[in-house]
């Protein structure tokens, strides 16, 4: 257990904290488990109480918030407004704090069409390593001053420092979906597919991939009007010339990218890791993951594998070294977090040496 | 240092044709499109091999000389301005597609590729890359990575930043690093999210990963003639209210207007305050759909004239105007200042008064054209150069607008970066901690400051 837990709510007493600690690491609501320390030598800077919208101008398309704001309260709100975030924000049913997830660096299904939470973040406000609080990027869509250390931020667990305000980009809600499901006899076959479709000039919000014991499941989904939605779906039909798929629509529909973005898919006991790929190392990919009895589902358009991983994670590290692949453990037992190759690794250490010097913030 | 050492160290990595020291060779390196500054290099070396710049960086590196990475020099705020002790790397000749791969929709380019090479490699697989600033028949993928550029289109496609996948990049110090992966995804920091945008100052890029999308199936794109430069601005709020999400929303003023109009004879309508560009994009069905809402907010919005582009033809005849407005001022007045600034889109019209006021005080003609969609103000400022003090006083009025933009809680570049004109300005809009963490940041990677040395943080 850590030997001091610390809820703070105002920035300088999250100083105050910084100052007096060694080694620290901030958390939000836990929802991501795996990145949860259980060093009783570090301080958790618990700043689930930083909470609440800032500022929003749904005209803007524009808003900050604290970072501890929940998402599904942000999601909340932009709703009501007939905005969203497109990249799909995951975990938000088990409680993910904006700042959780810009720090885990993680998107759902919808990057696929806008982009993922990189593209998104505009600006924000953390405290370093020195314990000064610091401002970087804006809070308008288009701003090029400076270094873009609200990009850097994503992905950076933590280890940069401490987000207290965060600023994102938002877009309109599409005012309905539906999605059509087609059954390919082999992962390769439904893989083939998919990128037929991502070189047409099609309007796609999120293109999927579910393997199995007898081939694979691609789900593609639209979004927009409702009323062109049947004629879109028609046609995607006839491009892939499909005989034997299956419309979702409706509730059904919302369940299945429900259960896409929450991962009710995976066993409990397992650890979902997220491991970038691109389509063409996809087939190799799976036959191992497939050989360990993991398993998995690819999103973004085959861009990115989640997979539950049932074993010791040193395994999937070699495997994922040998394959030149990265990847994210999420969700799970606290073990290795960061496994496979890391690219640019002298490069973070040049960045890391930059932020925090005294190297206070846990390096997961 | 001195001259001849370094010049013998040159001769060593390049033949005699590619590594320019006399003044008449240097004079075209001497600025960017940014002409009030200027300073002369030691040496221009036009590297042909990724091997020659890393060699050259190495040397720099020992030797302690600043150097300049310089694409096609088209910068708007003396980005690519030479050292004067220092030297510049040309890399418009590093310009090979290495690779495009239309499966993963990607293309591999060197730095000193074309901006609109890439799409025309692209198109044949019915692909392009969509950052599309008006330089892009110019400007090269190396400019528009350490810009962090736009264009018309970034509402929708966001900027340069959000199509770069990965980088091969030469650190200030000679070491070659790779960041970033094929993927759209990535796990731990952002690197080549912190690269993209760093203006030449962490070193640079030598091979860049970049993303391809599906050409939009279908445009619309619809020109609104306005008698006052707000109501062009009220429409856009209204645009965006209805839940529209278009691929460009741009606004001209009527000097603007009769510019290009001069220059490229695109058919814009003389006597209009206010002439508003809204260009959908996507699927045929889509756009046909959006096309009806977007009409009945324009058809209300009071414009009194409504062009709605015929063809593809005519519809690059309406870019072809807005995207040459910069260069056709030039018709209207001996010198003018480009500026680039960024305001909450819902305080357009507040500020767009302001800059008319402060163009009156200041007596200097101001011609208005903008990115609306994104807020990103461009005020041509004229002024004649030969008048003693007139560049002074247009520089004035300039960072006038730069402070407007900042009270009114939006940037002081949008897309043209920093560079040697704002570097004054940065304070402007970020605290002492926050520039600190900045300068950290670049010491970490350049502690000699060897890349473009004095850009972007204040003298
Ligand atoms: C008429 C006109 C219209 C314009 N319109 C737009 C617009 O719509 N949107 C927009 O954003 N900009 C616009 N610009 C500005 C300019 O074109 C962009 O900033 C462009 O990206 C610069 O590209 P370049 O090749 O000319 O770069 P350069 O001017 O040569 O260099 C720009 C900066 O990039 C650095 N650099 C170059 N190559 C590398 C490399 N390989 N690695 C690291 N650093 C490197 C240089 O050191 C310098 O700091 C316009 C300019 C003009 C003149």
């Amino acid at each position: 257990m850590p030997l001091e837990n610390v809820t703070v709510t105002r920035y300088n007493e999250i100083q105050e904290v910084i100052r007096s600690s060694s080694r620290l690491a901030p958390r939000g609501a836990g929802s991501k488990t795996a990145l949860q320390t259980t060093l009783s030598s570090v301080t958790t800077l618990n700043v689930s109480d930083l909470r609440g919208v800032l500022a929003y101008q749904p005209q803007e398309f524009t808003f900050t918030a604290l970072a501890g704001t929940p998402l599904a309260e942000i999601e909340r709100l932009l709703a009501e407004n007939g905005q969203y975030l497109p990249f799909d924000p995951p975990l938000v049913g088990r409680g993910a704090t904006l700042g959780g997830t810009v720090a885990a660096g993680l998107s759902g299904p919808g990057r696929y069409r806008y982009g993922g939470i990189r593209d998104f973040i505009l600006g924000l406000r953390f405290i370093d390593g020195h314990g000064k609080v610091v401002r970087a990027g804006g809070k308008v869509v288009k701003n090029a001053a400076g270094f873009d250390l609200p990009k850097l931020m994503v992905g950076s667990l933590g280890r940069l420092g401490v987000m207290l305000e965060l600023t994102f980009k938002v877009f309109p809600l599409p005012p309905s979906y539906g999605t059509l499901r087609s059954e390919f006899q082999a992962l390769s076959a439904a893989l083939d597919a998919m990128l037929h479709l991502g070189r047409l000039p099609l309007d796609i919000a999120a293109l999927e991939l579910i393997p199995h014991a007898n081939g694979a499941a691609l789900y593609i989904r639209l979004a927009g009007d409702q009323q062109i939605l049947p004629s879109r779906l028609n046609r995607l039909r006839a491009i892939l010339g499909l005989k034997d798929d299956e419309i979702l629509a409706g509730q059904t529909e919302h369940d299945f990218w429900q259960e896409q973005k929450e991962f009710t898919w995976i066993e409990a006991a397992h650890t979902l890791v997220k491991v970038p790929v691109t389509p063409r190392r996809v087939v190799a990919l799976d036959k191992q993951l497939a050989a360990h009895g993991a398993a998995r589902r690819y999103s973004a358009g085959a861009n990115l594998a989640w997979v539950a991983w049932p074993g010791d994670s040193s395994t999937l590290d070699h495997m994922l070294e040998e394959q030149g692949l990265s990847a994210l453990a999420v969700l799970g037992a606290n073990g290795q977090v960061r496994l496979g190759r890391q690219v640019g690794a002298a490069f973070e250490a040049r960045v890391k040496q930059a932020l925090d010097p005294a190297g206070k913030w846990l390096a997961l | 240092m001195d001259n001849s050492s370094l010049h013998t160290a040159l001769s060593r990595i390049y033949p005699p044709d590619r590594l320019l020291t006399n003044p008449a060779q240097l004079t075209p390196y001497e600025s960017d499109a940014l002409t009030s500054f200027r300073a002369r290099p030691k040496a221009v070396v036009i590297a042909t091999s990724q091997s020659e710049v890393i060699q050259t960086v190495r040397l720099c590196h020992q030797l302690g000389v600043p150097f300049v990475a310089r694409g096609s020099g088209t910068s708007l705020s003396g980005g690519s301005l030479p050292c004067a002790d220092g030297l510049v790397i040309a890399l418009n000749r590093l310009n090979r597609i290495i690779r495009l791969d239309p499966h993963e929709r990607l293309a591999v380019v060197e730095p000193g590729v074309v901006n609109l090479e890439v799409s025309r490699a692209a198109a044949p697989f019915g692909l392009y890359f969509a950052p599309d600033p008006s330089s892009q028949p110019v400007c090269t993928i190396g400019g528009n990575l350490a810009f962090n550029s736009g264009g018309a289109h970034c509402l929708k496609y966001g900027m340069t930043s959000n199509h770069v996948l990965a980088l091969k990049v030469v650190l200030p110090d000679g070491e070659v690093i790779e960041l970033g992966s094929e993927s759209l995804e990535s796990t731990g920091p952002d690197l080549v999210g912190l690269f993209v945008g760093s203006e030449g100052l962490f070193g640079i890029a030598l091979e860049v990963t970049l993303r391809l999308i599906p050409k939009p199936e279908a445009y619309k794109t619809v020109l609104a003639a306005y008698r006052s430069l707000g109501k062009a601005g009220d429409t856009v709020a209204q645009i965006v209210a209805c839940g529209l999400l278009p691929g460009a929303i741009e606004i001209m003023d009527n000097l603007a207007i009769q510019a290009a109009e001069a220059a490229v004879q695109a058919g814009y309508p003389l006597d209009a305050q206010g002439l508003l560009v809204v260009e959908l994009d996507g699927e045929t069905r889509i756009v046909e759909a959006e096309f009806e809402q977007l009409m009945e907010v324009i058809h209300a919005s009071g414009a009194y004239a409504v062009h709605v582009a015929r063809d593809e033809a005519d519809r690059q005849r309406i870019w072809k105007g807005r995207k040459s407005a910069f260069s056709a001022v030039g018709r209207l007045s001996p010198d003018y200042i480009v500026q680039d600034g960024v305001v909450p889109r819902s305080r357009l019209g507040e500020a767009l008064v302001e800059i008319q006021r402060l163009s009156a005080a200041y007596d200097l003609r101001v011609a208005n054209v903008f990115h609306a969609g994104d807020g990103n103000l461009h005020p041509l400022i004229l002024f004649d150069g030969r008048q003693s003090g007139a560049l002074e006083r247009a520089e004035q009025l300039a960072g006038e607008i730069l402070h407007l933009c900042v009270r009114f809680g939006g940037s002081i570049t949008g897309e043209h970066g920093i560079g040697m004109e704002k570097r004054n300005f940065l304070p402007v809009m970020f605290s002492e901690a926050d520039l600190q963490v900045m300068q950290a940041l670049h010491r970490a990677i350049d502690p000699d400051q060897i890349a473009n040395r004095g850009k972007m943080f204040p003298a």
